[in-house]
């Protein structure tokens, strides 16, 4: 509407030059009725957006601060326990209330974080490395290589990720470095399918040919024209297999296959709190949860940002 | 001279499109292909400059005939062709600056002293001024690019040119430019060209010899095989 009311305003203004005087008409011939509404929800989407990305980025950053802060101001003591105050509710001594066998909750669920944490960028990464190698070279090649290399991710994704993840860490002692290759080993699949579908769809753009023509060498080709193009999706899939390496961490430990169960992992502290939780103790169980929860969302939802950004013409297919 | 002898090609094996085509260019000499859209004259320039794949046909390159294409042909064979595409967007990596793009056979022929004052110079040729150089092909404009990319394309001195509607993007002043230069290249260099497009008033002034794509399923046929007794 307001559009339509300013245009005899612009149509009646007859200084501006005849050449430039027609271009302000254009938008008016295909402004439909509608358009204000749609650019209004536009808008409104848009704004919702924002505060997503501000609210994840916020979230993240305390997220961070935290994890490096408090474990270098508090030392965790894993042995500790205090059975005169188990089970404590919420206080001020304790926000979080302690668990079954009288260790702060807070304090735990910090370090626990910072175990998902690690976990999940470390395995998150290794898993991306792999898989844009993998992808890479299948596309690069293609051939038999790449049908060789495709029937293979096909064979590991036709088995549950957190089944081949069990297997993975059964065949080891219990202990941090287990989970990252167990989550790393089972997530290179989409990235490697992701990565040769790009660079497949790469590799027949004329800029290719004429470096062909130039005389590049296919090695030269891949790692100068390809790689660099698959990079920011690369990129994109390592931030998004964060969260999902957190979460898997978390079911290991929760199944009492992942860390050592005295140690403070969020997945063995939601274990070790089911007991209590039926006994109507929420907190021991609340809290872990919420703290694998909260940051997975928050790195997600930056993860979405910078999806948006990379391909902003697809926003809406591509929203969270 | 290169010839190619009863071509048949395209991107699925049971649809060529381009069947039984022959033509030949001599050194030195500038052939024109004419031809309506989507009837292969692309892909047949790209099989000539070795960077597809023919289903059948023979092709000769000076006498010698072509066994491998794209990566699997040697090198020096592939560097012999200096090849601009239609459109210039898609025929560089976006990532590249300007610079780069046109040193990057420079540098993957190992060449890397001089290259700096062979880009100058050759940009200069083509009339792209120092300062888009540094740019990347998102900031400069369809014509400055197809410059750059036919600086490309003469970097490693080329004993033959292909162009393929190298200037059906371009306005009339871009247009002449570029034909200048590929003529001043050709002129010092003596080397041959074959150019694509549906421009026929270009072609026939730019070119020694026009062909239309109709004739050469018939016509261009120097040693008839077989099943053709209407040539003789």
């Amino acid at each position: 509407m307001a559009e339509t009311g300013s245009t005899p305003e612009g149509a009646t203004k007859p200084p501006p030059d005849a050449a430039t005087g027609s271009v302000p008409e254009v938008p008016t011939v295909w402004r439909s009725p509608g358009a204000g509404t749609r650019a209004r929800g536009g808008a409104a989407r848009r704004g919702t957006r924002a505060l997503r990305t501000r609210t994840s980025a916020v979230l993240v950053a305390v997220v961070v601060l935290t994890v490096l802060a408090v474990p270098a101001l508090v030392p965790l003591d894993e042995q500790a326990v205090d059975l005169g105050s188990k089970l404590l509710p919420p206080s001020w001594s304790h926000p979080f209330g302690t668990d079954e066998v009288g260790r702060d909750l807070l304090l735990r669920c910090v370090y626990g974080l910072r175990i998902s944490l690690l976990v999940g960028v470390v395995a998150g990464l290794a898993a991306t490395v792999v898989g844009t190698v993998v992808g890479a070279l299948a596309g690069a090649l293609g051939g038999w290589a790449d049908r060789v290399v495709m029937r293979l991710v096909d064979v590991f994704s036709s088995v549950p990720h957190l089944l081949l993840g069990v297997f993975i860490v059964a065949m080891f002692r219990p202990g941090l470095w287990p989970v990252v290759a167990s989550v790393a080993l089972t997530h290179w699949l989409s990235t490697a399918r992701i990565v040769r579908a790009e660079v497949l769809s790469l590799r027949s753009r004329p800029y290719i040919d004429a470096a062909i023509s130039g005389g590049s060498s296919r090695l030269r080709i891949t790692v100068r024209h390809l790689l660099p193009g698959v990079l920011p999706q690369a990129g994109l899939a390592a931030v998004l297999m964060i969260p999902h390496a957190i979460w898997h961490e978390s079911a290991l430990s929760f199944l009492g296959l992942g860390l050592p169960t005295h140690e403070a992992s969020l997945g063995n502290m939601v274990q070790a709190a089911r007991g209590s939780l039926l006994a109507g103790d929420w907190w021991p169980t609340l809290f872990p949860g919420l703290f694998i929860i909260i940051p997975t969302l928050a790195i997600a939802g930056l993860a979405g940002a910078w999806r948006e950004r990379l391909n902003p013409r697809r926003r809406s297919e591509l929203m969270l | 001279m290169l010839e190619l002898h009863r071509i048949t090609a395209g991107y699925d094996r049971r649809a060529p499109v381009v069947r039984d085509v022959s033509l030949t260019v001599e050194p030195g000499e500038a052939v024109g292909l004419l031809g309506p859209s989507g009837c292969g004259k692309s892909t047949l320039a790209r099989v000539a400059s070795l960077v597809h794949r023919p289903d059948s046909g023979t092709y000769l390159i000076d006498g010698e005939s072509v066994r491998a294409w794209r990566h699997r042909a040697p090198r020096e064979q592939r560097t012999a062709f200096g090849v601009v595409f239609q459109q210039p967007r898609q025929a560089a990596d976006p990532r590249l600056r300007l610079t780069d793009l046109i040193a990057e056979p420079l540098r993957a022929a190992g060449r890397r002293t001089g290259a700096e004052e062979r880009v100058v110079e050759l940009a200069g040729r083509v009339g792209l001024s120092a300062e888009l150089l540094g740019r990347r092909p998102h900031e400069v404009s369809d014509g400055q690019l197809q410059r750059a990319c036919l600086a490309r394309a003469l970097v490693l001195r080329p004993r033959w040119l292909i162009c393929d509607e190298m200037t059906a993007m371009l306005d009339a002043s871009t247009t002449a430019a570029l034909v200048a230069a590929v003529e001043d290249y050709r002129r010092e260099s003596g080397a041959g060209l074959l150019t694509v497009g549906h421009d026929r008033t270009l072609l026939n002034r730019w070119c020694d010899r026009t062909v239309h794509w109709t004739e050469l399923t018939q016509a261009e046929n120097p040693s008839p095989p077989k099943n053709k007794p209407s040539g003789a």
